[in-house]
């Protein structure tokens, strides 16, 4: 086949990835996208075919990767959603380190010349890199979002020094392998090790909560590996997806600091909260809160008009997504006005309460973003705050509180709110949070699945 | 053209003006496929595929193309995985949509 042809076929994938990354404006538009995307992928693999040798091996790895993907997805609770999804960053890293080396050992095979040139040299460092970081970041990242390692933030003194330094040795690595002449193994091999250890160093001391953050530029930087591997490839295609994936990612990242109304390097640094739950404790005297049972809950819920739901991470971490449905079905039924408010960053990864609502089958049009719904809660009888603390937190109007500037669901506006918790301790943030003392406030103590199937049992 | 434009160059301009459709494509993203678009721009990342095809195809059947074939079956399970994954979960955000014009 030609290589004019070759070059045509993959500017159609790379065209269709930009359509199902369109598509994604609607739900509707959004499977056919989908479907585009995978024709494209169809299309980019099958013409790569056609100019490789050794099929028997390329087809039995697809079909071994493809069997053992299908399954995954399809058992995949949509509560794991986020672990499953650091865990897929993983492997687009490790594939393109493997493909990095591979690059170097044998350039001929990918059609480049003998003796790599410095610029490709400089290409294949930059993928390297990138990948081998993405790697052991979303390594952690899947470790902490699946409950394997503690999610609180792992921090020792001078960390952001050692960081630093490692990163300018790994760059002098990087220049030794750049300026050999020969292929220099000792430059390539020490510059990809430091590279898996800094994504290691700079993902633990980042907490739970700030995982959207994280796992969004995780996202970002699969995205930069695979354009890094497509110009040292010389592979628009490649540039083109790892471009459009790379600029994706860094989008939700900036959505995400937004929603929280911190600067991203701040994130990045880590360590937020760790010392934070001293300082919420500490402050004063012991409040009084009101707390209720799951029955008092549901008459109050069963005798107002207007309901909004506010669920957070505690909602994914029950499972009670189906329980929720139930309840607001039997809402519903009654005549009651009930909706969801989802903000941005409640739960694990940006989207993540949408897709759990989703599951349960809740109506789209109950379910409502930050921005439509805030006005609404002055005139609305009862929140329910499910599982979610500091994304209703009013210390966030308070000048010096630590997370002052965040926009919240303005909860505390509404006549009556109640909150359905495990107990009295503080959120991510480690700071008191002043809606739970409210004299409109009860408090009903449970797990937020038990909780709400108890309400439903009594409405 | 006069002359002959070094690649790098070339894929550079490639490169540039793919971020930018990115990042007009994306922010026409509704938040509520957020999740989503995580998995299917994961999906597309495995394009890498391509790159480890070649390294697997290698003529040569040295430790360089097991590496690649290794790399084929990790981004080949990206690929389904994405994919199915994604379009399960629209699968579900569709009948959300049924219902509520029903």
């Amino acid at each position: 086949m030609s290589v004019n042809f070759i070059a045509l076929a993959y500017l159609v994938a790379a065209v269709f990835f930009i359509l199902s990354l369109k598509g994604l404006s609607s739900p509707t538009a959004a499977r056919r996208g989908n479907l585009l995307g995978m024709l494209g992928m169809g299309i980019a693999v099958s013409t790569t075919l056609t100019i490789t040798g050794n099929w028997v091996l390329i087809l039995s790895c697809i079909a071994v990767g493809a069997i053992i993907g299908s399954i995954v997805a399809q058992r995949i609770q949509m509560t794991a959603m986020p672990e499953l999804i650091a865990f897929m960053h993983s492997l687009v890293g490790l594939a393109a380190v493997f493909i990095a080396i591979a690059a170097v050992n044998n350039p001929v095979s990918f059609g480049l010349p003998e003796i790599l040139p410095a610029g490709n040299k400089l290409e294949l460092f930059l993928g390297t890199f990138i990948g081998a970081m993405t790697w052991s970041g979303s390594v952690i990242a899947f470790l902490k979002l699946s409950g394997r390692m503690s999610g609180a933030p792992i921090t020792f003194s001078g960390q952001h020094m050692v960081n630093l330094l490692l990163a300018i040795v790994m760059v002098g690595f990087g220049l030794w392998f750049f300026f050999s002449e020969t292929t220099n193994w000792t430059a390539f091999s020490t510059m990809t090790a430091i590279a898996f250890l800094l994504g290691f160093l700079i993902i633990i001391p980042i907490g739970g909560a700030d995982m959207p953050v994280v796992i969004s530029m995780l996202n970002s930087y699969s995205g930069w590996a695979a354009a890094g591997i497509g110009f040292s490839l010389g592979n628009p295609m490649l540039i083109i997806a790892g471009s459009l994936v790379g600029s994706s990612g860094a989008i939700l990242s900036y959505i995400m600091c937004k929603a929280m109304n911190r600067p991203f390097l701040s994130v990045i640094l880590g360590g937020f909260g760790s010392d934070g739950g001293s300082q919420g404790a500490s402050d004063g005297a012991q409040k009084t809160y009101r707390s209720g049972s799951a029955d008092d809950a549901a008459f109050l819920l069963g005798n107002s008009d207007s309901v909004i739901i506010i669920p957070g991470y505690g909602l994914a971490v029950a499972r009670a997504q189906h329980a929720v449905k139930e309840l607001a079905l039997a809402l519903h039924k009654k005549g009651i006005n009930i909706r969801f408010a989802i903000h941005p960053v409640a739960g694990r990864m940006p989207g993540h309460m949408n897709v759990l609502l989703a599951e349960a089958e809740i109506p789209y049009e109950m379910v409502q973003e930050m921005e439509e719904i805030n006005s609404d809660f002055p005139n609305t009888d009862v929140v329910l705050v499910l599982g979610a603390n500091d994304v209703v937190n009013p210390a966030a109007n308070i000048p010096g509180s630590p997370i002052y500037g965040m926009p919240i669901l303005e909860a505390y506006k509404a006549r009556t709110v109640m909150v359905v918790k495990r107990s009295m301790a503080a959120g991510y943030a480690g700071l008191d949070n002043d809606l739970f003392y409210m004299d409109k406030t009860m408090m009903v103590f449970g797990d937020a699945k038990k909780v709400v199937e108890d309400m439903v049992k009594a409405l | 053209m006069i002359g002959e434009i070094d690649p790098t160059i070339i894929n550079l301009t490639v490169f540039v003006l793919a971020v930018f459709v990115g990042y007009h494509v994306v922010w026409n993203v509704t938040p509520a496929l957020h999740t989503p678009l995580m998995s299917v721009t994961n999906a597309i990342s495995s394009i890498i595929l391509v790159g480890a095809m070649l390294a697997a195809g290698s003529a040569e059947a040295d430790w360089g193309a097991w590496l690649g074939a290794a790399a084929v079956v990790l981004a080949s399970i990206n690929v389904f995985g994405g994919f199915l994954v994604t379009q399960r979960m629209l699968e579900m955000f569709k009948k959300k949509d049924k219902k509520g014009q029903a």
